[in-house]
């Protein structure tokens, strides 16, 4: 190891969510503050303890459903007196935040921060589905016209990330000869996961052939290759080694993270289209601790789409580049008992579009061994949460081994 | 290119990406390149990445190009092409990495295939006083 990670010097004291629901209908600010009061319940904690916040994305307008509410909002509503704080969407994908968060406390600046994120985009797209939130109205601005990234997509009719996705996707298929049946492995996992996940959006059973069965979004990816979106908020509390005397159950230590991001922050720009920020990240993460891979039981990583989730396996280093493919093929080596738990709760292809936060919130219920039916066997101690896709990368490697 | 020419978002051109957005009146497909060490410079900005140098003029590449990726678009997400459509990610001869995102026209999309030769191929949109020329790109002749 090659540096003093001083993220080691912080721990994830407690977790919480709200209700979550594919449309609830309900105030974004009352879930957000519902998922915020449970982490900090479940710390041990109290409003008074909490002396820092961390937030992704910040106050958003557009697109709609996105952000459920930013700091001030938060901050004002608890009344909470902070040293320290953050909001903002150029991070480290999702996770970035609690990183963030995590460098503040070992830094002296807070003790507990509250890290959250919500969102409602179900309630928001509402009855007219993806097409109500895409920039510029779903063309229906006549004045709109694309500036920065956008640019470069809207002119050719490719506003959304599953069809940039899909490109990286399809590259990876054609270098590697990966295939849907692979692929589709990853949403059968979720699925079948979050069959034993009370709080997941889509429970029911899917075979090989609902997923051939189902229509094509942007080739590769099918329906069941792209998250849900839903309403609900998620919140963390990242506390300090020295303050573990405050809280009502046993720290997960956060063990390292991982920010890099070597390539050009872009989505069609990026030099290998076959892996995103993730390969940066993940393989900055490894040179902060002496844990390997293979000693990891769980692996909570982003699947916005389902190929998301490949890369990230490939980046962490669970298999070779490019051989994602043959790893998760058969869907034995993901499951719940098998080598590399993925995805437990149903990530957000079946359990709902928490937007990054979900992993984290998903690794800690699993260390702390309260995933009732959905729990990993044999007491895991090592996991990984990882969050983003394209240029967006962050990820924390958290142990509970004493 | 047919007269029914679909709905499309436009750009906001700017002085900054004028020379890419326009190219197409002259029937050239235009990139800022660094007049010092002949960096092609794409999106544009005001350096060159390479010797950081403000040197920078537009210049016409050749048009042709390879198809470095695709995806079958089926989902209809605003109005405007009828799908399915393509779209691809197009690497130039120019330069290693020199890409960008269009829309592979003029083939049926099944016929698609990653390292497919492409040509550029303009697409115009008039918008106020400009003309805006959206760069496709069909099967190499």
């Amino acid at each position: 190891m090659a540096v003093d990670p001083i993220e080691r010097r912080t721990v994830i004291s407690g977790a919480g969510q709200s209700e979550i629901g594919r449309r609830l209908f309900r105030d974004p600010l009352d879930l957000t503050l519902d998922a915020c009061m449970a982490a900090i319940e479940d710390a041990g904690l109290t409003t008074d303890d909490i002396d820092g916040i961390a937030t992704y994305p910040g106050p958003m307008e557009v697109p709609p459903g996105f952000s459920g509410a930013g700091l001030v909002e938060v901050q004002d509503a608890l009344r909470l007196e902070v040293g320290w704080y953050t909001g903002g969407i150029e991070l480290p994908g999702q996770l970035g935040s609690v990183i963030d968060a995590c460098l503040a406390v070992a830094a002296g600046l807070a003790t507990h921060v509250l890290c959250f994120r919500s969102v409602y985009e179900g309630s928001a797209q509402g009855k007219e589905g993806r097409s109500a939130v895409m920039p510029g109205g779903g063309g229906r601005g006549g004045s709109f016209r694309a500036g920065g990234f956008m640019q470069w997509t809207l002119p050719f009719s490719a506003p959304s990330a599953a069809t940039w996705i899909a490109m990286f996707a399809q590259r990876h298929f054609f270098e590697f000869g990966t295939t849907r049946e692979q692929l589709a492995q990853i949403a059968l996992n979720a699925r079948k996961n979050a069959a034993v996940n009370p709080n997941a959006i889509y429970r029911d059973p899917m075979t090989m052939d609902d997923y051939f069965d189902a229509r094509m979004i942007s080739s590769p990816l099918c329906l069941y290759d792209c998250d849900v979106p839903c309403d609900g908020g998620t919140a963390v509390i990242v506390s300090s080694v020295d303050a573990v005397a405050d809280l009502r159950k046993p720290p997960i230590q956060v063990e390292a993270v991982g920010t890099a991001l070597y390539g050009r922050p872009s989505w069609d720009q990026f030099d290998d289209l076959t892996t995103m920020a993730c390969r940066d990240a993940a393989a900055q993460m490894w040179t902060r601790t002496d844990i390997k891979p293979s000693d990891v039981q769980l692996a909570e990583m982003y699947d916005g789409f389902s190929f998301i989730t490949m890369a990230w396996l490939e980046a962490m280093g669970f298999c070779g580049k490019g051989e994602s493919g043959p790893y998760v093929e058969g869907g034995q080596r993901i499951a719940r008992d098998g080598e590399l738990a993925l995805n437990t709760h149903g990530g957000q292809l079946s359990a709902g579009r928490l937007h990054g936060y979900g992993f984290l919130h998903e690794a800690c219920v699993q260390l702390w061994g309260e995933a009732g039916e959905r729990q990993v066997p044999g007491e895991p101690e090592i996991g990984v949460a990882a969050a983003g896709g394209g240029p967006l990368a962050g990820s924390l490697l958290l142990s509970r081994r004493r | 290119m047919s007269d029914d020419v679909p709905f499309r978002i436009l750009p906001r051109v700017t002085d900054g990406n004028r020379h890419f957005w326009t190219g197409g009146a002259e029937g050239e497909l235009r990139f800022l390149r660094c007049q010092d060490d002949g960096t092609y410079v794409h999106p544009p900005t005001p350096r060159c990445p390479k010797c950081h140098g403000k040197n920078l003029a537009p210049e016409a590449v050749s048009g042709r190009a390879t198809v470095h990726t695709f995806s079958i678009n089926v989902q209809q997400w605003m109005p405007g092409p009828e799908p399915p459509y393509v779209v691809g990610i197009v690497e130039l001869p120019e330069q290693e990495g020199l890409r960008l995102t269009t829309n592979i026209v003029n083939c049926a999309p099944d016929d698609v295939r990653v390292g497919m030769p492409v040509q550029v191929v303009f697409e115009p949109h008039a918008d106020g006083d400009e003309t805006v020329y959206l760069p496709l790109f069909e099967p190499a002749a």
